[in-house]
């Protein structure tokens, strides 16, 4: 077996195999980025951002343009959310920014919703309008709530009727 | 009983210490020439390419077991469609790295050690120091780079076979989606938090087996009952530590 061309093919192999699965694992799965951090920085200001963590997709249309780059608290106790989109994307000055989830108990990401304007955001921009995450438990709790005023506006009906 | 305890460490320490020192001897020869690229490649073929098959069908097994687990778990949440996530967090954090030492261990360590082991007891070592070769150089320095180089390589692929297991099972047989399979898990993966860390994890385990196997071999009682015990307490304290290490570099580092 010492240095036979046939151990040697194999080696190479499973050198090439091995390297093969890493490259895999790093670019394709881990979406390691070779290309550099050159996209279009703009950020967008939230009232509440409920979950939304750096990192998750921003997306128009269902295609994904970028991704969260940083999330902090702004000097107004609004969210700032930095977003890193695509160098070529050509994104109009009055479009809007909406967190939604994907599903109903999903990950949330950014729905960017480009606006009508002829003039294009340039690098450290703000996207104006914006349209803050829906929290559940306060949609669960106005829900509640409104179900106990109507139940006690009308005392007379049966409870059966309530939901 | 507290005299027992304190010769006890105290025997410990010095076992780590002859460890260290074994370590620095291999470190210290690894760049002097020549390079030894032969051998090194002849142990390369033994620890990587003979591990090939055993690593591939566990890798499929496992991935193929977490698929089918982790969808039966997770369609309970109405959440299968996260099962990418699941698998290939689950294989790229922690099975693959772990599992491979382990079975590496069995499988190419145990291997090195006996060799070892039954050159010393064969008396070939001493014959290499007569002729002025020295065995750490010639013996174990392939050897133990071998381990390290192998270890990540082997990981890899367990990694992608178990993807492949999982992805065979949660599309083939449950009916997921496949491009939310693979949607979930490119998601959910990133590089540094979880792939950099994996390939951490495996190089530092292939260090750890490459150093116990040679290291064992290499102190082993030159008798067939001391190569033997050499072999067991490599198999033993490798795969113990290489457990005890994954949850210390996940607890210290978070991968």
């Amino acid at each position: 077996m010492e240095g036979s061309p046939t151990r040697d093919f194999f080696l190479g192999l499973f050198v090439l195999a091995g390297l093969m699965a890493l490259a895999y694992m790093s670019f394709s799965i881990g979406g390691l980025q070779y290309k550099g951090t050159g996209g279009l920085a703009v950020f967008a200001t939230f009232d509440q951002i409920a979950g939304l963590k750096p990192k998750a997709p921003v997306e128009i249309a269902g295609v994904k343009v970028g991704l969260v780059k940083s999330i902090r608290l702004d000097d107004t106790y609004r969210a700032r959310v930095d977003l890193d989109l695509d160098k070529e994307l050509k994104l109009p000055v009055d479009s809007s920014a909406a967190i939604v989830t994907a599903g109903i108990l999903g990950d949330r990401y950014i729905q960017l919703t480009p606006g009508a304007e002829e003039t294009y955001l340039k690098a450290g921009e703000q996207i104006s309008y914006t349209e803050s995450a829906l929290v559940m438990e306060r949609l669960i709790g106005k829900f509640l709530v409104n179900v106990q005023d109507k139940s006690q506006s009308k005392t007379e009906q049966p409870k059966a009727d309530n939901p | 009983m507290i005299s027992r305890l304190g010769r006890w460490a105290g025997g410990v320490l010095e076992e780590l210490g002859r460890v260290a020192v074994f370590a620095g001897r291999i470190v210290t020869v690894t760049f002097r020439p020549p390079l030894r690229a032969r051998e090194f490649l002849d142990e390369l073929f033994k620890a990587g390419v003979l591990s090939l098959l055993i690593i591939c069908v566990s890798g499929l097994a496992v991935g193929m077991v977490l698929g089918l687990q982790g969808y039966n778990t997770l369609v309970r949440f109405g959440a299968a469609n996260s099962l990418g996530a699941v698998v290939g967090l689950s294989l790229i954090r922690e099975m693959g790295p772990v599992l491979t030492a382990l079975l590496v261990t069995g499988r190419a360590g145990s291997a090195i050690t006996a060799e070892i082991g039954a050159m010393k007891a064969t008396e070939q070592l001493d014959g290499l120091r007569m002729m002025a070769v020295d065995p750490i150089d010639y013996v174990i320095r392939p050897k133990a780079w071998a381990m390290l180089v192998a270890m990540p390589l082997l990981s890899a692929m367990f990694i992608v076979t178990g993807i492949v297991g999982g992805y065979f099972v949660g599309v083939g047989l449950m009916g997921i989606d496949g491009g939310t399979f693979v949607s979930s898990l490119q998601n959910a993966v990133d590089f540094h938090d979880d792939v950099a860390g994996s390939i951490l994890k495996s190089v530092i385990f292939g260090t750890l087996v490459g150093l116990i196997s040679t290291y064992r071999g290499y102190t082993a009682t030159p008798t067939s009952a001391g190569v033997s015990a050499a072999t067991t307490s490599t198999v033993v304290l490798a795969s113990v530590l290489v457990l005890i290490f994954d949850y210390f570099i996940t607890a210290l580092w978070g991968v």
